[in-house]
This record gives structure tokens, sequence and C-alpha cells, in this order.
């Protein structure tokens, strides 16, 4: 039996994350077969084929699926679904986005966020933002599931590539029109898979200070930039750099939160780094509580302070 | 358009500290304050602002839950909504399912548009309102930052993981909502007393024949694994030091 992967991508470079949910899937012990489903996205297909774990890549490439809208996308899973045993899609944005419309044209209950595979049909996923851990097991014949990615390594990657296999788009008609899209800068590192994170909150005060303060200090440490919620709303940052329960869920060896109390939306989203820097004027945010090393004042005094250390 | 439905959850209050119960089979809510999820809040407000700018002549609440989830329903007819329907059942039903109920719902009504939450904050799911176009065939666009209608069509502001996209919609059609969309009002006390003489429909699942039979078995529900106590460092270059012993930087 065999297992659908639907790869995130931008048609040019293949996501992190999809290496990350092969790894997830690889512990299913099944074949696990990719599907890139781009324009113009033979180089992602490409990418994909070297992935270790990968036993077949499926590529369907037009132009409905130049931005991995969820109608056409969803129709094309669903035509392939036949005999595989799952489908799975990282819990990206883009993996939301289509796989409960695939697991209701299949009617079937989708397993979202899982962060532990226990065995082919038994799931740990998180709820209530993470405050508990839900053990659940699908009744279902297929299983359909998202995989937080932050909770897996990325799979390694191998010289010689498995075989890429086309497929022709469904055919019909899509309601949703692309109109246009606003992406951030890449030119720091990827939030969703950097080594180190430096996040700030709205103590930072204005999208200037929140720039002034985090800029020097990520680029020293080759860090994303992350945000708390209350950064984002006051404007201080874009909503891609937003970590939390409903933002970006990250698990860097880093994490550096600056002016951040640390409400339980925002644990939700960085409590499993493995080392969690806290750097609040206030003694008593509950950020300190998940903290392994904290410091207690100014930021805008200890921030300078801390990159002349690093010298 | 004429009518736009919304359809909200009664959650745990966001500021509530959900216990676990000791024998691992769920969440204990007993005695704790419930409230309507944030995301389905920010869904009736943007129906109604979508109202009160003249794009729509009608927005009903629907919502699945026990009894006690009439305070919820009025809690939006209180923010502006002008009638509302109860699907009462004390079973915990998940997103498919009530995403079949809502079909049903939407057949009955129909609306031009359903805007929900893009997840409730207990189960964290996200699905419900990607199941439901699903099942009507209509077109979604979810994690929506802002709306316009503009000649009978919808132009939608998506967060995506890579910043921002704009969907353009027929309809009728599903949105979702993520929290930058709008900042839901308060409700006046004369528009409190107002909402208990607003129409509120009370049905069973079995009205619309929809299986409501859960298809994932809760096995356990547990604490998350917790983190070892940390220790306060002084100063900057203390914190380096600790942090270059152990490799980080």
């Amino acid at each position: 039996m065999t297992i659908l992967l639907i790869a995130d991508h931008d048609n040019r470079v293949l996501s992190d994350a999809t290496g990350r949910a092969l790894t997830a899937l690889c512990a299913m012990d099944d074949a696990v077969h990719i599907l890139v489903a781009g324009h113009r996205a033979g180089p992602v297909a490409e990418s994909a084929a070297r992935l270790c774990g990968a036993g077949r890549i499926i590529l369907a490439d037009d132009a409905a699926f130049a931005h991995g809208l969820a109608e056409p996308l969803a129709a094309l899973v669903v035509s392939l679904a036949g005999d595989y045993r799952a489908i799975a899609a990282p819990a990206t944005s883009g993996g939301k986005d289509v796989l409960p419309r695939v697991a209701a044209l299949l009617d079937v209950m989708q397993v979202s966020d899982v962060v532990r595979i226990v065995s082919p049909d038994t799931f740990e996923r998180p709820i209530y933002a993470g405050n508990a851990v839900a053990v659940v097991q699908s009744t279902d014949e297929k299983k359909l599931l998202t995989i937080r990615t932050s909770a897996f390594a990325a799979a390694g990657t191998i010289d010689a590539a498995v075989p890429i296999e086309e497929v022709r788009a469904p055919h019909g008609v899509w309601l949703a029109r692309f109109e246009g899209e606003t992406l951030s800068s890449r030119d720091r590192p990827d939030l969703a898979s950097a080594r180190v994170v430096v996040s700030g909150g709205r103590a930072l005060g204005s999208a200037e200070k929140f720039q002034d303060v985090l800029g020097p200090l990520a680029e020293r440490l080759h860090a994303a930039i992350g945000a708390s919620r209350a950064a984002v709303d006051a404007g201080y940052a874009p909503n891609d750099l937003q970590v939390g329960q409903t933002g970006k869920v990250v698990a860097p060896d880093l994490y550096i939160a600056l002016g951040i109390s640390g409400a339980i939306q925002h644990l939700a989203g960085m409590k499993d780094s493995k080392i969690i820097v806290a750097i609040n004027k206030d003694e008593d945010a509950p950020i300190f509580q998940v903290a392994d090393y904290g410091i207690v004042g100014d930021l805008f005094e200890i921030v300078p302070e801390l990159e002349k250390a690093l010298g | 358009m004429k009518k736009i439905l919304v359809p909200v959850k009664m959650v745990l209050d966001a500021n509530a500290r959900p216990r676990v119960r000791a024998d691992e089979t769920g969440i204990d809510l007993s005695g704790m304050r419930m409230s309507i999820n944030p995301f389905c809040e920010i869904a009736v407000e943007e129906a109604l602002r979508l109202k009160e700018a003249g794009q729509a002549e009608e927005v009903v609440i629907v919502s699945i839950g026990p009894a006690k989830a009439q305070d919820t329903l009025r809690q939006a007819l209180a923010m502006g909504a002008d009638r509302a329907l109860l699907i009462q059942t004390d079973e915990t039903v998940e997103p498919l399912a009530v995403a079949k109920l809502l079909h049903a719902v939407v057949m009955d009504e129909p609306p031009d548009l359903v805007i929900l939450g893009k997840q409730a904050i207990d189960d964290d799911c996200n699905q419900t309102g990607q199941m439901l176009a699903a099942l009507l065939g209509w077109p979604q666009a979810t994690f929506a930052s802002a709306i316009r209608a503009e000649e009978g069509r919808l132009l939608v502001t998506r967060e995506i993981d890579a910043g921002l996209q704009t969907l353009s919609l027929p309809l009728p059609a599903i949105v979702t909502t993520d929290l930058r969309l709008n900042e839901p009002r308060h409700c006046a006390l004369p528009n409190i007393m107002k909402a208990r003489k607003k129409p509120l429909t009370i049905r069973m699942p079995a009205d619309y024949g929809v299986d409501v039979r859960r298809r994932l078995k809760v096995l356990a529900v547990r604490p998350p694994s917790g983190r070892k106590p940390g220790i306060k460092v002084a100063t900057a270059s203390e914190l380096v030091g600790d942090l270059r012993a152990a490799g980080l930087v």
C-alpha cells in the first residue's frame, strides 16, 4: 500500500516542509509517492525525486496549478486517490487550504496537524493551542493527514533520482480566480525551517524599531525573524512572520523572544523549540515559564549588549 | 447579495486555561466559561459590515452544539444578525459531519455567501469551511484578511505562508476568516435586550438526515510534555557564554 504526499512549492523551489512531511510518512512503513502539481514546475519535481524516502514523483504541470488554488488541486488529488491508503500534505497554508476539500470529496474525516504517527491508523495531534495532545484513531478506510512539519526532521537527499511520471490535469471549470499576490522578501532564512529564530513583540513599539532591533541581531545569528500576534496586529511586522496557534509553528534550535509576554496562542507556535531565550522587562511574563534562559530587563538596552557579546 | 449565512461554534473561552481530565478522556469543561469562537465572531462581524454597507440584506447565524449554544447565537443576534438556528446535540460533532449539516442548511436557506471562522480554538482542525465548499461545489477563499464585494463577485485577500494572495470569487462562495479581517464590535445593552426577541429556531441533526457518528476515536487526551524549568541570567554576556557552551551560537 502506498501513501500520496502533496508537495508544497512555489513552482521553483520545493519547500523544506515537504521533506519533513515525508520523514513523518516514512514512519508509516509504506511507499510514498509525491505529487508535484504546478506550472512549469519541472525543477520542483526533480528536487522531490532526490528526497530520501520518495518512491515515485507524480508531476501534474498545468496553468490551472500555477497558484495552488484549492479547486483544481483537490480535483486532481481526488482523480489520483484510487488505491492510496493515505493522502497527506504538510500543514502549510496551501496544505490546510486544499486537503479538507479533498477529504470531504472522499467522505473522509481528516486528521489535522499530526505531530506523531503512533501506528498506520493512530495519530497524535495538539488541541487547545497545544495545551493538550489528543491521540486519535481514524476509522476511515483512507487516512487524510496534514503533518505539522516542525515536529519532524527534514528528509535527506540521494544522488539517484526516482522516476517522474507525468499526469494530466482533470477537466473542470474552476470558479475562484487568482488576482494577484504580495510576497514578502526572502532575504532572511525561512521562518518555518530556520535553525535560529529571533521574534519580537508589542514592546518593540513601532515597525521601525522592530526592524532596527531585530534586523542586526538576526543578521548576526543567520536567523529568521518572527513576531507575536500583537506585533503583527499593531503593524510592526507582516502577517507571514506571525508565530502562534494560528500563524506559523516553529521549532528551531534556538528561539529568542524579545518583548513577547507569552500569550497561550504564541506559546503554541514556539514551545517545542529546543532552547528558548526570553528577554522581557516584566519578570512575571508567562514567556519565562517556557524559557530556558531569561533576562529581565529593557530589551532596547540588552539587545545591543547581546550583539556586542556575540562579537 | 440577499443572504449571508454565518456558522458559529461555542468553545471554551480563549482566556480560560484548559484542564485535561485525569482519566485522559478529554478536557474538563464543567463550570468553565464558554464563548463564541473568536474566528466565528470575526465572521459574524464581517457579515454585518457587508449588510451595513448595503451589500447584503439578511444575516443568518447557525450553530451546532448543546442547548447552551443558544447563548452564543444570542450574542451574534445582539451584534446585529437577523435570525438564528441551533442544531442541538450534546455529542461532539466532527468537522466533516458539521459540513454535512451545514450543506443541508444551505440547501434550505439558500445563502449567497457563507462566512466561517478558519478554525475553532478548541479542536484546532481548520477544516469545516473547505469541506462545506467541497460538498457544495462552491469556490473557497480561506484565511481572509480583507473582503470586498464588487460587481457580483467577491475580492478576498488571503493570508498565506509567503505573504498575501488575492482571489476573485463568483457567488455563491465560501470564505473563512483570519484574525486581521476586522475587530468585532461590543454589544450594547439595548441590543442584547432586543436580541432576546429575534427568531431562534431549534432543530435536531436527525431532522437533516445526516449521520453525525464520529469517524475519529479519541483514545486519550493528555497534557503536553512540559519543559524543564529554565534559569534567569543577569547579563547578555552571561547568556552568550551559556549559548556558546551549548553550541548554539
